[in-house]
């Protein structure tokens, strides 16, 4: 399915949105197109809201952000997101855990339950900050442990190495919370850099992570996660992660890259031809010993 | 200086859980040095992680190459950190209180903040979960007040503060972080003129050995050659 055809039938204005990937396999490519098909009064969960949720909280697409680390890995801050909760935008509210209590709530959300538990929060100001973090007494050792609310989404965006064309889905590298968004989600959109063959899928099942049973489409995109990246494919693009710290500390600037790079281009192949220094990113080859799946 | 103080807290063989910035050269320079079985655990699911490059963030990919194992988020703080794995976390802040309480959430009022920091990430349950906490943080007043404006980690398990002037650790009794060790040419009114608080001092402060050779040149020509993390 085209980008823009799955985007246009799963995501609607008001839902809550998962584009997952810690650091790795972040779906850039789904997250400029919900912001050129300027969806609306959305709740963007993800652990780490990045440069992407920057761009979607500037172009006016989010009504809430869940998170549990704003920052620009390993460069700075996040304008868009600091205006808007420093009350220099246009305001957005926000429900804010830990990295942990963000996976909790996934796992209970994947797992069908309406909560997950986990030893935590104690001596710590997040559940005064946050209301839904609570505390639950253990029935058989009388221990009291910290509790968060199971998060379902209405759509999870996985971005994956490759997937047959049911939605069977492999990936290796970090593998963040893409299994558990994945599986707590109403429906689920997953954009890979490469369409394989069931046999492929097959002759490797342990690194399947997604099974086509939950997926409702599945985009083709090559350098879709771009500029994070793709273990195998391409590198992090680090020097837009540093240009993004001067892009989103002035408004104008911001709007001036959202133009030219979302808003002025049709699709993710339009933008990948606006990026010349690509070849420099690309992975170098480092295969794995194999194994004998044989019986 | 604190990359090196900071790397020799480490003993070979612990499991530490490795930040971004100083945190990862100390721990690279203590596996190049004196631990070469220090096995460094990122919070992005690397396990026993050999980067051949300084990592750019927390989720950079040659973590992943060459690694022990690679694991799911969920693994790391369930498997990992909250069933007592882990023996040493580091932990960074914008502000690290009396009693070792750090803050990276909120300068000002949580509703109206006048500052907006990016948050706990994992720190909130690093602090809890690690058998014992290392912060390196730079000294000034506005780094070390009294309190922090936020509790996102706190502060029982922080065993030491390396800074950039000396060591600072906890007292079992009191539960506040006394001067405990100075770097060569440093007194103890410099470090209180960087603490917001009546720092007390151990009795006896140790010094501490300026890097070695060896750890100057791992440091400068192998960890951090572009000086990304280096300065001065």
């Amino acid at each position: 399915m085209a980008m823009k055809d799955a985007v246009a039938r799963f995501v609607h204005d008001g839902d809550a949105v998962v584009i997952e990937g810690f650091t790795h396999l972040i779906s850039f490519a789904a997250g400029h197109e919900i912001i050129r098909q300027r969806r609306r009064d959305l709740t963007l969960c993800r652990l780490t809201p990045d440069l992407i949720y920057d761009q979607m909280i500037a172009a006016g697409c989010a009504k809430k952000l869940v998170f549990s680390w704003a920052g620009n890995p390993g460069v700075g801050s996040l304008h868009a997101f600091r205006r808007a909760v420093e009350g220099q935008g246009q305001g957005l509210e926000i429900e804010e855990y830990s990295h942990f209590g963000m996976v909790a709530r996934f796992s209970a959300g994947a797992a069908g339950l309406p909560f997950w538990t986990l030893r935590n929060y104690a001596g710590t100001d997040l559940p005064r900050a946050n209301p839904r973090i609570k505390t639950v007494s253990c029935p058989y050792t009388g221990e009291t442990l910290a509790t968060v609310p199971a998060l379902n989404p209405d759509v999870t965006i996985v971005h994956a190495q490759r997937a047959d064309a049911h939605g069977n889905t492999q990936i290796w590298g970090l593998l963040g919370v893409q299994k558990e968004a994945a599986f707590a989600s109403r429906r689920v959109i997953v954009v890979v850099e490469e369409l394989v063959d069931e046999r492929v899928i097959r002759s490797d099942p342990n690194r399947t992570v997604i099974p086509a049973m939950i997926v409702d489409a599945v985009v083709v995109e090559p350098w879709g996660a771009h500029p994070s990246y793709a273990q195998g494919y391409y590198d992090r693009d680090n020097d837009f992660y540093v240009a993004w710290e001067t892009i989103s500390r002035e408004p104008a600037a911001l709007a001036r890259y959202l133009d030219e790079f979302v808003y002025g281009i049709p699709d993710r192949a339009a933008y990948v031809e606006k990026q010349p220094g690509l070849a420099r990113l690309k992975a170098k080859a480092q295969f794995c010993a194999g194994v004998n799946y044989g019986f | 200086m604190m990359a090196a103080v900071a790397a020799r807290e480490l003993s070979d063989g612990e499991v530490v859980f490795v930040g971004i910035g100083l945190p990862n050269l100390a721990c690279n320079l203590a596996r190049r040095t004196h631990a070469p079985s220090l096995v460094l655990i990122y919070e992005s699911g690397a396990v026993g992680a050999v980067p051949e490059r300084l990592p750019v963030s927390i989720g950079d990919p040659a973590l992943v190459t060459g690694s022990l194992m690679v694991c799911g988020m969920a693994d790391v703080f369930q498997l990992l950190l909250q069933n007592g794995r882990i023996e040493v976390g580091f932990l960074g802040g914008a502000q690290v209180d009396r009693y070792g309480n750090i803050n990276t959430t909120v300068i000002g009022a949580y509703e109206r903040p006048k500052v907006r920091l990016p948050g706990s990430g994992g720190a909130a349950e690093i602090a809890i979960h690690a058998r014992r906490t290392l912060i390196v943080a730079k000294l000034s007043p506005r780094t070390f007040p009294e309190r922090v404006d936020f509790v996102t980690s706190p502060g029982q398990r922080v065993a030491k503060a390396i800074t950039d002037k000396g060591v600072l650790e906890r007292d079992e009794v009191s539960g506040e972080l006394v001067l405990a060790a100075l770097y060569p040419g440093v007194e103890a009114a410099d470090v209180q003129a960087g603490v917001g608080w009546q720092l007390r001092c151990r009795p006896r402060l140790a010094p501490l050995d300026p890097p070695t050779p060896t750890e100057l040149r791992l440091l400068r020509d192998v960890l951090d050659p572009q000086r990304l993390y280096l300065k001065g």
